[in-house]
């Protein structure tokens, strides 16, 4: 296991900065530790979109509902029962998992944009139900103050958890891109009609593909919870799909951990430009079209093949 | 080993296929002509289920196939080849095989075991029968037509089928290119105990390595049998043979 991680790119880059990362919150203030905390859910939201839309070509559109599921699962069930509060963690992703075997069961029989419609109106009635029934969910107050277990009693404590778990998901989906499963997947998206004819069942593969992303989604959502200690309908709202479907394209969804770097740009500027104007939409909004027009792979993207550019320039000068 | 029945398909008002017919044994090379617009892609993607017949009948192996996805047809045993180069042009050459080979065997929805350590040997087996080896590691939208075009037929051998249908596999080729494919068709249904299924434009490959031809005008079968009958056949030589030179 241990070995096939060694194999991902810049591993020595990787370990060294998750160590840091490790070391960060005795040395920085509060402040950045909560925003890298919330950088870390929302890659992790976002590097689930990644896998149906940059490698699995789906219009996921309302990505957002699965990860509203995860966090409102973790905190009805921590508020409302006497559960174990193990049994909230393990639940948030299996409920949002199972939201996304419901209406992928629904989007996988459409194609394309219509997929995307169907999935933006079947998630948008999922919202609805939790904007307003009030007694159940709070509708648009949402829950707050959600207890946690001891050992996630402080702000530093959550960090650990969450950069640890975002760690764990990281590996989890690296091996499942590299898999059997994630090569079909990408197979199907450059060419379903392909595919079909090579004997894989598209459709259900694609589902499947939901399905872990879903989960994975939901896992974020119960991280947010952790972080934040409450949920709010705008978790599920369609502008979050939106915005994650951009920190994608930001990043560059044809690369593994470009989804990380456009959440990291996306949620600086939401707080930092936030801190201005509430229109710092509008500085994202200009940031996209120069991004269209200069550098359609996303940032990683033309990092990657600015990157191997250069390798193949050095490797020609080496043999002549 | 295949039996098509009267197949109808239609496109709005266009009678696609009008009742064709068409039988394949077990270890033969069948081809299909036909002028351009003959139906002879539609029939092919009628076989293999891209496309749906309105009516008729196909039987593969006496069972009908006529209402199945295409992944069904694949996996009983129908491979196929696409007329314009349908592969996945972002992957390397190894994975495209790949793709089919995993799917042969099972083995797409594996969640955590790497994949470039799966299938190794049989897609790199399945390479070098087709002479793309050396290419492995390229990715498909780099190759000549050439190549892609066998890459296509390689695609389809990951699958291990019983019956092999390619759609023009030699069309946009250079004459040397050609000759090579022909070459490489024939030594595939001997060592793989292939059955073959093709259609053509050029009369020469046809009547060199076909065991029985069909012609289709107009969606129509007009005759199906050995190239002599074909050849001598007063209605094949007015509709499409004698049409321009002999």
């Amino acid at each position: 296991m241990f070995r096939r991680i060694i194999h991902a790119k810049w591993p020595g880059f990787t370990i060294a900065l998750f160590i840091i990362l490790l070391l960060l919150p005795p040395l920085v203030p509060r402040f950045f530790i909560y925003i890298l905390g919330l950088i870390y859910v929302t890659s992790l939201l976002a590097m689930s979109l990644n896998l149906v839309v940059g490698h699995g070509g789906m219009f996921q559109f309302h990505h957002a509902v699965f990860y509203g599921v995860g966090a409102y699962t973790i905190a009805l069930l921590l508020t409302k029962t006497s559960w174990p509060m193990w049994v909230g963690f393990i639940a948030g992703p299996i409920l949002a998992a199972l939201v996304g075997l419901l209406i992928g069961w629904f989007c996988v029989r459409l194609t394309r944009l219509y997929f995307g419609m169907l999935q933006i109106s079947l998630g948008s009635l999922i919202w609805a139900i939790v904007f307003r029934w009030y007694k159940f969910t709070g509708g648009d107050d949402g829950i707050h103050g959600v207890p946690m277990p001891g050992f996630l009693s402080s702000l530093n404590s959550s960090y650990y958890f969450i950069l640890i778990i975002l760690a764990g998901s990281l590996i989890l989906l690296y091996l499942i891109l590299k898999s059997p499963f994630g090569s079909t997947l990408q197979a199907i998206r450059d060419n379903p009609q392909r595919c079909e004819a090579v004997g894989i069942n598209v459709r259900r593969h694609q589902l499947r593909a939901i399905v872990v992303a879903t989960f994975f989604a939901g896992i974020a959502g119960v991280l947010f919870v952790v972080l934040e200690r409450s949920v709010f309908p705008d978790l599920l709202f369609w502008v979050l799909s939106l915005e994650i479907f951009i920190m994608c394209l930001l990043g560059g969804w044809f690369t593994f951990a470009g989804p990380i770097l456009g959440a990291a740009i996306t949620v600086a500027l939401r707080i930092f430009v936030g801190k201005y104007t509430e229109y710092w939409t509008l500085i994202l909004g200009i940031i996209l079209i120069l991004l269209i027009f200069f550098l359609p792979e996303g940032v990683m993207g033309y990092f990657e093949g600015a990157f191997k550019t250069r390798t193949k320039k050095v490797a020609e000068r080496g043999n002549p | 080993m295949l039996r098509v029945e009267a197949v109808v398909k239609s496109f709005e008002d266009f009678l696609a296929v009008n009742e064709a017919n068409l039988s394949v044994a077990q270890g033969e090379i069948v081809a299909v002509i036909g002028p351009n617009g003959a139906g002879k892609t539609t029939l092919f993607n009628l076989i293999t289920g891209q496309l749906r017949r309105d009516r008729g009948k196909i039987v593969f192996r006496s069972e009908d196939i006529g209402e199945l996805p295409p992944y069904q047809i694949c996996q009983k045993g129908i491979g196929r080849s696409f007329q314009i180069v349908n592969v996945f042009p972002r992957l390397t050459v190894f994975e495209n095989v790949q793709v089919a080979v995993l799917s042969q065997q099972k083995k797409s929805s594996l969640l955590f075991r790497p994949a470039r350590n799966l299938a190794v040997v049989e897609t790199r087996s399945i390479l070098e029968s087709v002479g793309l080896l050396d290419k492995s590691q390229n990715i498909v939208g780099s190759l000549s037509h050439g190549d892609q075009k066998i890459l296509e037929m390689a695609i389809a051998l990951g699958n291990e089928p019983e019956l092999l249908i390619l759609d023009e596999p030699t069309a946009g080729m250079s004459p040397e290119e050609t000759f090579a494919t022909i070459e490489l068709i024939k030594r595939l249904a001997r060592t793989r105990g292939l059955t073959i299924l093709f259609c053509e434009h050029d009369m020469d490959i046809v009547f060199s390595i076909a065991q029985s031809i069909m012609v289709m005008h107009q969606g129509r079968t007009l005759i199906q049998g050995k190239p002599e009958e074909v050849r001598n056949n007063k209605e094949v030589q007015a509709a499409y043979l004698g049409g321009s030179d002999a």
